[in-house]
């Protein structure tokens, strides 16, 4: 028995639905109790869909146990085959029809219907809702290519000369984290370089073309908590190769390309190339327009550019699923020049991965669905910037930090009216502005800094941006100067300054020059110089003490 | 499975009507929410109690999704997740149950009272939560209370979760022999206010809340204790509070103006009190609301309705909206009849709506597309598909959440179904 109070990841039918909700002409028969329908809001709220899923709940309650339940499971079937007319049944049940073993899937395989049955065994009580959505399409794509399947050792038929290559997308699905807009993005990658998406699945997939997936001739994991079964499947009895690198950042954009170059024999240096567009090429009206034009990302040159000078080195906390924490944890120490300071999932199945990795940037990876743990260990790093769920976006809300949301579980705003992939290089400008506008903007934070102990710019007047989250976006904080105005370097030759145990005095000509300072840092200047002189034993600051002093505390 | 599909007649009381009601009772799938979902408005009236699911990952999905948004820095719900080990045996369910308990109490020292929640695995395994609670009770006492009772799915729908959890503090309430008015059913702190000093006002003797704003302070009960429901789903405790001696005052609910007209002056019947001598105290309240929803009848006259069910609200949702919005009821969808409970409101009901008690979605919203109704109340999982076919929806849910009842507010409940029907006619493409 595990207390739990927020959950990353649903029961594993609920992957289930995800499956049969991606496609056209599956229907799920769930031996269900009351209430189990709830998920269904999951994909018409959230996501906004206009069709109800695909899904049938026996709704058994109290008082059909005594009596016959297999039985409902048996009608239910009918009418769902009856009404819906699938290409293809998927049975199971949920976490409550698991104890009363009907076996709803044996049932409905043993009534003749016309069309393929796939039997759904997804154990409620220890697996979760990514591991039954990779099973349930491995099982279905299993189902629908078992009588397919050739001869161990058939050597696959090679691409006739001036076929374009052909390749299967899979893993996208219902509820995951911008898989709409990234298949768009990864079709126009590989067009790019001549090659042809033939099946994308789950997503938008139906039956007949889960049987057509054999005839490309490789599979792309582009979701491997989805999609690594079914690929590894494919691999071993279609003898299929897979590339497994997710295009998530501009380093695995261009991995995945020379991956996929590599497995389909295509020259892809053209594509590779990312900086060929200089600062000036970026203003060419044509660079995600035309089709002559190659698409090309903006990442590279804006993180160089002086503007994000002051990304450097800001302490990044990374937790998302599998696919999308180690692709975050690449493009914010590489690409964006941030130092990973956490690092975890809560994907239990790519665990050693994640640790793999985390090991790598000499962390500890934290592998765990406890979000109260990740509160802890957010709050222990004390990072300036959470790249999470929408869980960590309230943890990073309530500590304050500024957050981006970089995977699921989904959530309504993860689900954009506009176009908004993760993948590729439109993808890599989207997680650039997605990453980059919680911290204030560079030259602002910048300026913020130099004016910050001007009294005509204190709290209330910083950015309105996330920045000092305490500070409501919309109703600043009355002025209360917290320094007191600098007095003028000539109205006093001696100044005591209260938070010093015995007062230093300033020498004529020490304040002089302080005087020179400019007026944005000179309260930092003064502060400093006077504690060096306390370290130091220095009664009177003169023009040497302020030189050693920035000496001493210049970097 | 036996889908059990048959119309019979309710009997209306005598005074008008001469045809009755037209009732269609099904079964099938069914497009509710649990009882698990009323842990969602339970927690906040009472912000000294945490409940707490006994059940599996499903059911800790469902309160979150239920809730909407995660918000909360660390809700007062949880769930204690059962696993194989608790299934095979392995482990003492009882002494799991334990330490979980012990481990939440120790992280929130504020508790008073924990609601142990049955689902539906913890029914089917059965698990004795109410043994469970009475050893942890030994164990906590004084600090806090520890109550069980069901939520399960197989069990209850929705808001049967509220009557089930408020049944369970029945037996805890201390006795009493004074005359007192007791108010069963959340409503909004706001709303209850409003009511209870109209109550002050027409002299009515003490009146207490079931459930109490904090879980400690539990009203008294006794033969002088009158109850009113505020909220028409609370069958079981309306029953137990009559077993402890209670009388249950028959009324309609406090919804629209004539529905709180009708409430109060049963409650002052109750206490010897004359309408004439009620209809005084009322009359700025009802001239307000009447202003309030005139607003919105222009919106709402002759439109057509179709209620599917959901929170059992819906029959007191139809009699506001046909009687004070002038909306024609098509068919009024329940997912469980207490006529006991309804008898008042089913009086009011035209004869020309059909009733229906349970649910078979796909049947229903068949007989949905071929009625074309201007709005139908429905639950989240229908709202969208139903919108996308064309059809205004007003989402069910909502009228759990807000503050819907008395005289104040009848004209947001009338402006919660005009809303959808306005904002199409404002949407040009």
């Amino acid at each position: 028995m595990e207390l739990t109070l927020w959950t990353y990841e649903g029961p594993p039918h609920v992957g289930a639905m995800r499956i049969a909700t991606s496609m056209e002409g599956v229907h799920y028969v769930l031996h269900a109790p009351q209430g189990d329908t709830y998920a269904d809001l999951l994909f018409t709220m959230i996501e906004r869909r206009g069709k109800r899923p695909p899904v049938t709940y026996t709704t058994f309650q109290a008082r059909d146990l005594g009596g016959d339940t297999a039985e409902m499971v048996k009608v239910s079937v009918r009418d769902a085959v009856e009404r819906f007319q699938p290409q293809a049944l998927l049975v199971g049940e949920s976490c409550t029809a698991e104890l009363i073993q009907d076996q709803p899937g044996a049932l409905a395989g043993g009534m003749g219907l016309p069309i393929p049955v796939v039997n759904l065994e997804l154990p409620a009580y220890s697996k979760k809702e990514n591991w039954g959505a990779a099973e349930t399409f491995y099982q279905l794509v299993r189902r629908l290519l078992k009588d397919r399947i050739p001869p161990p050792g058939t050597a696959r038929p090679g691409r006739a000369p001036g076929v374009r290559p052909k390749v299967n997308l899979l893993g996208p699905s219902a509820l995951g984290f911008r898989c709409r807009d990234d298949v768009t993005e990864v079709c126009r990658l590989l067009g790019e370089i001549g090659v042809q998406v033939s099946v994308v699945a789950p997503l938008g997939a139906s039956p007949a073309d889960l049987q057509r997936i054999p005839e490309a001739d490789l599979n792309i994991c582009l979701y491997p908590e989805v999609a690594k079964p079914v690929c590894d499947w494919l691999e071993r009895q279609f003898a299929m190769p897979c590339v497994y690198t997710v295009p998530i950042g501009i380093g695995a954009t261009r991995d995945f390309l020379q991956e996929v170059g590599a497995a389909l024999g295509v020259d892809v240096t053209m594509a590779l190339r990312p900086d060929v567009v200089g600062a000036s090429d970026l203003w060419s009206p044509q660079l995600h327009g035309g089709s002559t034009e190659r698409a090309r990302s903006r990442l590279p040159w804006y993180s160089r550019s002086v503007d994000s000078t002051y990304l450097t080195g800001k302490r990044v906390f990374v937790f998302a699923d599998g696919t999308h924490a180690l692709a975050a944890a690449r493009i914010a120490t590489a690409e964006l020049g941030f130092e990973l300071v956490g690092l975890g999932t809560y994907s239990r199945e790519s665990a050693k991965l994640v640790r793999a990795a985390a090991k790598g940037y000499g962390l500890e990876a934290l592998i765990t669905d406890d979000y109260l743990a990740v509160e802890q260990a957010i709050s222990e790093a004390a990072p300036e910037l959470v790249l999470g769920t929408q869980m960590e976006r309230h943890i990073a809300k309530r500590l304050s930090i500024p957050c981006a949301v970089i995977s699921t579980p989904i959530h309504v705003q993860d689900v954009p009216a506009r176009y908004g992939p993760q993948m590729g290089w439109e993808g890599a400008n989207v997680i650039f502005d997605t990453w980059v506008h919680p911290l204030m903007m560079g030259l602002e934070e910048h300026l913020i800094g130099m004016f910050r102990e001007d009294f005509e710019f204190v709290d209330g007047h910083q950015s309105h941006l996330h920045v000092g989250g305490s500070q409501p976006v919309d109703s600043p904080k009355p002025k209360e100067p917290q320094d007191p105005p600098e007095p003028a370097p000539a109205a006093s030759v001696s100044v005591s300054t209260a938070s010093a145990d015995k007062a230093r005095r300033w020498s004529q000509e020490g304040l002089a020059e302080l005087g020179k300072v400019p007026f944005f840092v000179r309260g930092k200047v003064r502060r400093n110089t006077e504690a060096f002189a306390q370290t130091q034993g220095i009664d009177l600051i003169t023009v040497d003490t302020l030189y050693e002093a920035k000496a001493h505390y210049g970097r | 499975m036996a889908l059990i599909q048959q119309s019979d007649a309710v009997p209306q009381a005598s005074g008008g009507c001469a045809q009755p009601l037209t009732l269609l009772r099904e079964r099938g799938q069914r497009e509710v929410f649990c009882g698990l979902t009323s842990i969602v408005w339970l927690h906040r009236r009472m912000p000294d109690a945490f409940f707490l699911v006994v059940g599996s990952r499903t059911c800790a999905h469902l309160v979150q999704s239920a809730a909407g948004v995660m918000i909360f820095a660390e809700p007062r719900f949880g769930t204690a997740i059962l696993g194989e080990r608790d299934l095979a045996g392995l482990a003492d369910a009882n002494d799991e149950l334990d330490r979980v308990v012990e481990q939440l109490l120790a992280r929130r020292p504020e508790i008073r009272t924990l609601f142990l929640v049955g689902s539906c695995p913890s029914e089917v395994i059965k698990l004795d939560l109410a043994n469970a609670a009475q050893r942890l009770s030994q164990r906590h006492l004084p600090r806090v209370r520890v109550v069980s009772y069901s939520g399960s799915g197989i069990e209850t729908t929705f808001t049967q979760g509220e009557d089930n959890a408020l049944a369970a503090m029945v037996p805890l309430l201390p006795r009493t022999e004074a005359g007192s008015l007791l108010l069963v059913g959340t409503m909004a702190d706001q709303v209850e206010d409003q009511l209870c000093r109209l109550f002050n006002r027409l002299g009515l003797p003490e009146i207490h809340t079931l459930p109490p704003r904090r879980s400690t302070d539990l009203p008294p009960v006794g033969p002088n204790t009158r109850i009113l429901l505020c909220q028409p789903y609370l069958s079981a405790t309306a029953r137990a509070l009559q077993a402890r001696g209670a009388q249950l005052v028959a009324a309609p609910y406090p919804l629209g103006v004539e529905g709180t007209t009708a409430w109060i002056q049963a409650a002052a019947a109750a206490f010897g009190l004359a309408a004439s001598a009620v209809r005084p105290h009322l009359e700025a309240a009802r001239q307000r609301g009447r202003t309030a929803v005139a607003r919105y009848r222009e919106q709402l006259e002759g439109k057509r309705l179709f209620l599917l069910p959901d929170s059992q609200l819906e029959i007191p949702l139809a009699r506001f909206l046909h009687q004070e919005c002038g909306m024609v009821l098509q068919e009024v969808g329940t997912p469980y009849l207490d006529r006991l409970l309804m008898a008042t409101e089913l009086e009011q009901l035209p004869t020309t709506a059909t009733i229906s008690e349970g649910q078979h979605v796909d049947r229903q919203l068949e007989r949905v597309r071929a009625a074309r109704p201007d709005l139908v109340v429905c639950g989240l999982g229908l709202a969208n598909p139903l919108e996308a076919e064309g059809m205004a929806t007003k989402w069910s849910i909502e009228l759990v959440f807000s503050p819907i009842q008395g005289y104040e507010q009848a004209g947001d409940l009338a402006e919660l179904f005009a809303r959808p029907l306005a904002r199409r006619q404002r949407l040009h493409f």
